[in-house]
């Protein structure tokens, strides 16, 4: 696994965006002077015209794209997680999410992952926020081919997406010829029978890895990617309960509001089963580099291993 | 349309307003009457718009910034044919489309809005995508002068000015009173023209009750090139109702039987004078 390839999901977006313009003569992207950084500077070096820099604003960028949307346009709008969805959260909620307007939120540099930058900017909570508003689509893709499939599928879709992106390079690990997308659906990228899995975003390789610890000590954990958190793919996840008795849910985001707490929602009604979520335990993160971090707040393959051991 | 029949659609919207609100026993007359002028003008007069196809592509848009007073946006769609006038009796009802602030599902509606600050930011997406698009149509918004205190107003300023939006054109009804009190009491946003100026506005000061100084205002603004105008808009809270007028405590409650009926006294003397001007 040492050339294992790796890229960055904010790389993905920018590139797809560029990718897709032709595609989506529609598509405006807008950014709050971190073009560099969400990497929408690839569309705007391509597509300057279509390229909206609201400065450092966001709460009137989500107004504007609002506004735009309703002219016609398709804006991608972008920030970090922590203003697009944290600063912004009441001109989402009420310039975008209560019309309902076809505006895609991109926001980039999620969770701690963010690094050396520290808890200020390391957001945890933006999917607890944007999947309390209805009609939200919230996705956390998982890799490279993820990313940009997202990208696409939010496009194709009506209606007002939220999709979270990385700041740190990951391991690609879509990668395959039958690959295919869908809002809404999650995938079993492993099977098993002993415990499942359900991981999102960059802890979706961590849940591999610390799966196949778990083989080589005779235990067959199931592994679900939930790139779409809302509309979560409910069924995948209750037959997979059915199947194990056990699930573990693994994401970088707060296990107050996020993938655990959809995850459980669904559980309580429709498949009562023992959970144990990975992920921030309410607290604030902190400056170190993302591999550290990782480390430390339990997120990566080692971290899930030992959960999911002293749990089955 | 000549001055005397926009006094008469304004008293109607008036009347509609003061309706409205005892029928929901709830919702900002104040408000929205100071700005009953302003909604006939632009609804009657000024706006390229069709109640019979409200979402006719190349219409002008309107956006509601100061949603709380959407008894005033309603009334004046209502009595302009986008729907029935009864209606307006089914204000913030449970189950009435006539929702307490601006929502997308009322015919006439650009935007919801209601949380201050936000609609001039649509509106200047709206204006955006028109450039963006070559498409000429306007775009109107309403701002209240309390609402000046929301940060991001500022900030959809800045992006107007610097984008040289000329075909938005920003409205503040600047009657002086907010919830708390006078908005020079609460906090400040004076001087307002100054400040749009320096944000590279083309301001115009009107007396908001005047139809000849209103016309005049927008007509200046449609043939102001390069930036966006911003017409400040002298006004009197509760215009047109003895009672209401200059007083805060009108800002957000309803009036009851007998204030009702006072109202709509007030309201039909109007009515009188201005058929004998008509005479």
């Amino acid at each position: 696994m040492a050339d294992v390839k790796k890229v960055a999901t904010r790389e993905s977006y920018g590139n797809a965006l560029k990718e897709l313009a032709e595609e989506f003569p529609d598509l405006v992207v807008l950014d709050a002077d971190l073009a560099a950084a969400t990497k929408t500077g690839i569309f705007k070096k391509a597509y300057p015209d279509r390229h909206i820099d609201c400065g450092i604003a966001e709460s009137n960028m989500m107004g504007v794209a609002a506004g735009l949307s309703l002219t016609g346009k398709i804006p991608f709008c972008s920030s970090f997680a922590m203003f697009a969805a944290g600063r912004a959260f009441e001109q989402v909620r009420n310039s975008i999410g209560y019309p309902h307007l076809n505006v895609k939120i991109g926001a980039t540099h999620a969770g701690i992952t963010v690094g050396e930058d520290g808890a200020s900017h390391q957001c945890n909570e933006d999917i607890a926020l944007m999947r309390t508003i209805p009609g939200m689509v919230v996705m956390c893709p998982a890799d490279d081919v993820e990313a940009k499939a997202a990208v696409r599928a939010a496009l194709e879709h009506e209606g007002p997406v939220y999709i979270r992106f990385g700041r740190a390079a990951v391991p690609v690990i879509n990668d395959r010829p039958d690959y295919k997308f869908e809002i809404g659906k999650g995938t079993v990228l492993r099977e098993g029978k002993d415990v499942t899995i359900v991981a999102t975003g960059i802890c979706v390789d961590s849940a591999l890895g610390a799966a196949e610890k778990l083989a080589a000590e005779g235990i067959s954990a199931e592994v679900i990617n939930i790139c779409t958190i809302k509309p979560l793919d409910e069924d995948i996840i209750v037959a997979s309960a059915k199947k194990t008795g056990k699930v573990v849910t693994v994401e970088e985001h707060s296990v107050i509001g996020g993938l655990g707490s959809a995850v459980c929602d669904t559980l309580c009604a429709k498949c009562p089963t023992p959970v144990r979520k990975i992920g921030m335990q309410d607290v604030f993160g902190e400056s170190g580099s993302a591999g550290e971090l990782v480390k430390k707040y339990g997120l990566d393959a080692d971290g899930v291993y030992k959960v999911v051991k002293e749990f089955v | 349309m000549d001055n005397l029949e926009l006094k008469k659609h304004a008293n109607d919207v008036r009347k509609g307003i003061v309706t409205a609100t005892h029928a929901a026993k709830c919702g900002h007359p104040g408000g929205s009457l100071s700005s009953a002028d302003l909604y006939t003008f632009l609804y009657f007069e000024e706006m390229n718009i069709d109640p019979k196809n409200p979402a006719k592509e190349d219409r002008d848009r309107f956006v509601l910034s100061k949603g709380h007073t959407a008894p005033g946006l309603y009334s004046a769609l209502a009595y302009r044919g986008f729907f029935p006038v009864e209606d307006l009796k089914t204000l913030r009802h449970l189950g009435s489309y006539l929702q307490g602030h601006p929502n997308m599902h009322i015919p006439g509606v650009d935007m919801a809005s209601g949380s201050l600050g936000q609609g001039i930011s649509a509106a200047a997406g709206m204006a955006l995508g028109a450039k963006l698009g070559n498409k000429d149509f306007r775009v109107y918004t309403l701002l209240g002068d309390g609402e000046l205190e929301e940060g991001q107003v500022w900030e959809a300023a800045m992006f107007s000015g610097f984008r040289k939006l000329d075909n938005l054109c920003v409205i503040v009804d600047n009657n002086g009173l907010q919830i708390d009190g006078p908005i020079d009491q609460v906090c400040s946003p004076y001087p307002i023209d100054k400040k749009f100026e320096a944000f590279n506005f083309h301001v115009i000061n009107v007396d908001a009750h005047d139809f000849d100084a209103l016309r005049n205002a927008f007509k200046e603004a449609k043939e102001t090139k390069g930036m966006p105008t911003a017409i400040i808009m002298h006004s009197l809270k509760g215009k047109g109702v003895s009672f209401m007028e200059g007083s805060v405590d009108w800002h957000g409650k309803a009036p009851n039987d007998e204030e009702y009926a006072v109202a709509m006294a007030d309201l039909a003397k109007i009515d009188e004078e201005l058929a004998k001007e008509g005479n």
